[in-house]
């Protein structure tokens, strides 16, 4: 017989969350091909309507609030942010929960030698990973679409994934513990929906009264749309403090996120 | 560490006296409900132990702690000569875990539902691709390895369910209700790959609320009620123990049931039990007893002789009560 390779209690966590991360991507591998075209026609449909539709109206005007540049340029990044959050709420609220109530994946690997925090930090892996994949499509789109303005839009692919992390990891975390998929709604239209609206993304804070902008500033999605639009645009080496805050505001929420998931997860499945 | 226990095709003796699993007051409470109440018991290498008890007794708690996936509340509870709630994850991959409900992924096919389990345990692509091809042919679903899992019926992935939790070679197989649901054809074949298994070396602990179940797979059981263990043995001596040999079932006209059962006391049956559609006399000769009852004048519609079973032991110790 062959010789079998065990879990070594040394062993790093990294490999064994890796273990459950594999499962994931053995799943998506049936599906990824129709995953695609939703992926693409997300960002076609906003930067066509909005982007161009809205954008020619918006240039006929004074577009200075907007640091003048044309709308399209203006919006393209923030929608990268927007993305990336949407991408991560979607990956992180159902499917955490079907985990548990319809597929079992993490009863089944329960079972195995990974611990709660390997099946936590696996499934936030392939978060990342879809994340990821969203975003690189938005920078290929925006990028066919002449929205972006510099070369450091390179950054703004990685500080999109941040985004999308700091969402990923505190949902997860969260959505383990939910009991109803019903709670699922109050994120999509509580959270989701005002920070789509109201975090300087279809127009500058500038616009909201001072009140509503110190909230708006207090969110996260304010801090990657301010993140990636410096970067697309090419604002951001005037201002690297304030690139730096806002990459830390993000990272600190990813890390509690992922701090707190492997405590969640393990009250959950170790009842 | 000794490992693997044993391959597919290689017997091993059953030692007596290897402890696998050893529990001492073991105690489970959720809030103000205690589910396991101070259980002891010693598992050893090679046996089939069984877990027998009405709904809500407390064996998938007590199966769910040794899977390590429970930590005890209170006492002491030791897998492998390790402590479960330090060494979790080390002692998991030496156990196949068979649940209540299948957790297979539906949406993948037989072979990848293995694929997957297989690297959970860290093992190569190439020997899970040898133990796949082993695997299935040893539950019998070589010829569905490329098939989806969802339209497969009950007993085809209650089949890939035992399978899958065997990928890592385990040494301990922990079955909870391993054949609820299916058809008697399906528990037939279930019960005859355990068994097999059980020959190659494998220890099994099984829970079941099957007595034939119990009595087709088990060496030892207890009998659990309200979180304790209510008896403990073979099924033959807890037969012998709680039960008498034959059971003499009488139906009477209900109109005259009453009398009867009244009649029946003074027999010197080891126990009388009055149901609503029939009497059962717990007697050490059914047919003589019989005899004796028409001799009395009692005209019975219909009588059975039947031999004291597993199912009265159960029945007798945690009572016809309904539960949950």
């Amino acid at each position: 017989m062959t010789p079998i390779a065990l879990a070594q209690p040394g062993w790093p966590f990294s490999s064994l969350s890796f273990r459950a991360f594999q499962c994931w991507l053995t799943v998506y591998r049936r599906i990824w091909r129709s995953s695609i075209w939703s992926m693409v026609l997300g960002p076609v449909c906003y930067l066509g309507a909005l982007g161009f539709g809205l954008g020619s109206l918006v240039d006929k005007h004074s577009t200075a609030s907007l640091g003048g540049v044309p709308y399209l340029a203006f919006l393209a990044p923030a929608l990268l942010a927007t993305g990336a959050m949407n991408a991560a709420v979607g990956e992180a609220s159902y499917p955490v929960f079907g985990s548990l109530k319809w597929n079992r994946i993490y009863i089944g690997a329960q079972a195995s030698p990974l611990r709660p925090a390997h099946i936590f930090r696996g499934h936030l892996m392939f978060m990342a990973m879809r994340i990821a994949m969203n975003c690189a499509v938005v920078v290929l789109v925006m990028w066919a679409f002449g929205a972006i303005r510099s070369a450091w839009v390179v950054l703004a692919y990685p500080a999109a994934v941040l985004t999308g992390l700091a969402f990923a990891a505190p949902i997860a975390a969260w959505a383990v513990t939910v009991t109803v998929d019903t709670s699922f709604n109050y994120i999509f239209r509580f959270v989701v929906m005002p920070l789509m609206l109201f975090s300087g993304t279809f127009f500058p804070l500038s616009q909201l009264p001072a009140g509503l902008r110190a909230l708006a500033y207090a969110t996260p999605l304010w801090h990657g749309v301010a993140l990636c639009r410096a970067f697309s645009l090419g604002t951001a080496p005037r201002d690297p403090v304030g690139m730096l805050g806002h990459v830390a505001y993000l990272a600190v929420l990813a890390g509690v996120g992922i701090w707190a998931g492997a405590r969640t997860y393990r009250r959950r499945l170790y009842v | 560490m000794s490992y693997p226990a044993a391959s597919l095709d290689q017997v091993l003796e059953p030692s007596e006296t290897e402890v696998l699993v050893r529990a001492r007051a073991l105690t489970k409470r959720f809030g103000s409900f205690t589910a396991v109440d101070g259980i002891d018991f010693d598992l050893y290498r090679g046996e089939a132990f069984g877990f027998l008890g009405p709904n809500g007794a407390g064996k998938s708690s007590t199966m769910r702690m040794i899977g390590c996936v429970s930590p005890p509340t209170s006492g002491d509870l030791s897998i492998l000569g390790r402590d479960p709630v330090k060494d979790g994850s080390v002692i998991r991959a030496r156990l196949g875990v068979v649940p209540q409900e299948d957790t297979l992924d539906m949406e993948l096919s037989v072979r990848e539902n293995l694929l997957v389990y297989g690297r959970y345990f860290g093992l190569p692509r190439r020997v899970i691709r040898d133990r796949t091809a082993e695997l299935l042919e040893f539950v019998q679903l070589a010829d569905r390895a490329k098939d989806k899992v969802e339209p497969l019926s009950g007993g085809l992935k209650r089949r890939l369910t035992i399978a899958r939790s065997l990928i890592n070679e385990p040494e301990i197989l922990l079955l909870d209700e391993p054949t609820t649901g299916l058809d008697p054809q399906a528990r037939h074949v279930v019960w005859d790959r355990l068994f097999r298994l059980k020959q190659r070396g494998v220890t099994l602990i099984l829970t079941t609320h099957y007595m034939d179940e119990a009595e087709q797979l088990c060496d030892r059981l207890v009998v659990m009620d309200h979180g304790r263990f209510a008896a403990e043995g073979s099924p033959r001596d807890l037969i012998a123990r709680y039960c008498s040999p034959e059971v003499l079932e009488l139906r009477f006209d209900p109109d005259v049931q009453d009398t009867a059962a009244d009649k029946l006391k003074d027999f010197s049956a080891e126990r009388t039990e009055v149901l609503a559609d029939r009497i059962l006399l717990y007697v050490p000769d059914g047919d003589a007893a019989l005899g004796a009852v028409r001799a009395s004048g009692l005209e019975p519609l219909t009588s059975l002789v039947r031999r004291g079973t597993l199912e009265d032991v159960f029945l007798r110790l945690t009572g016809r009560r309904l539960e949950d």
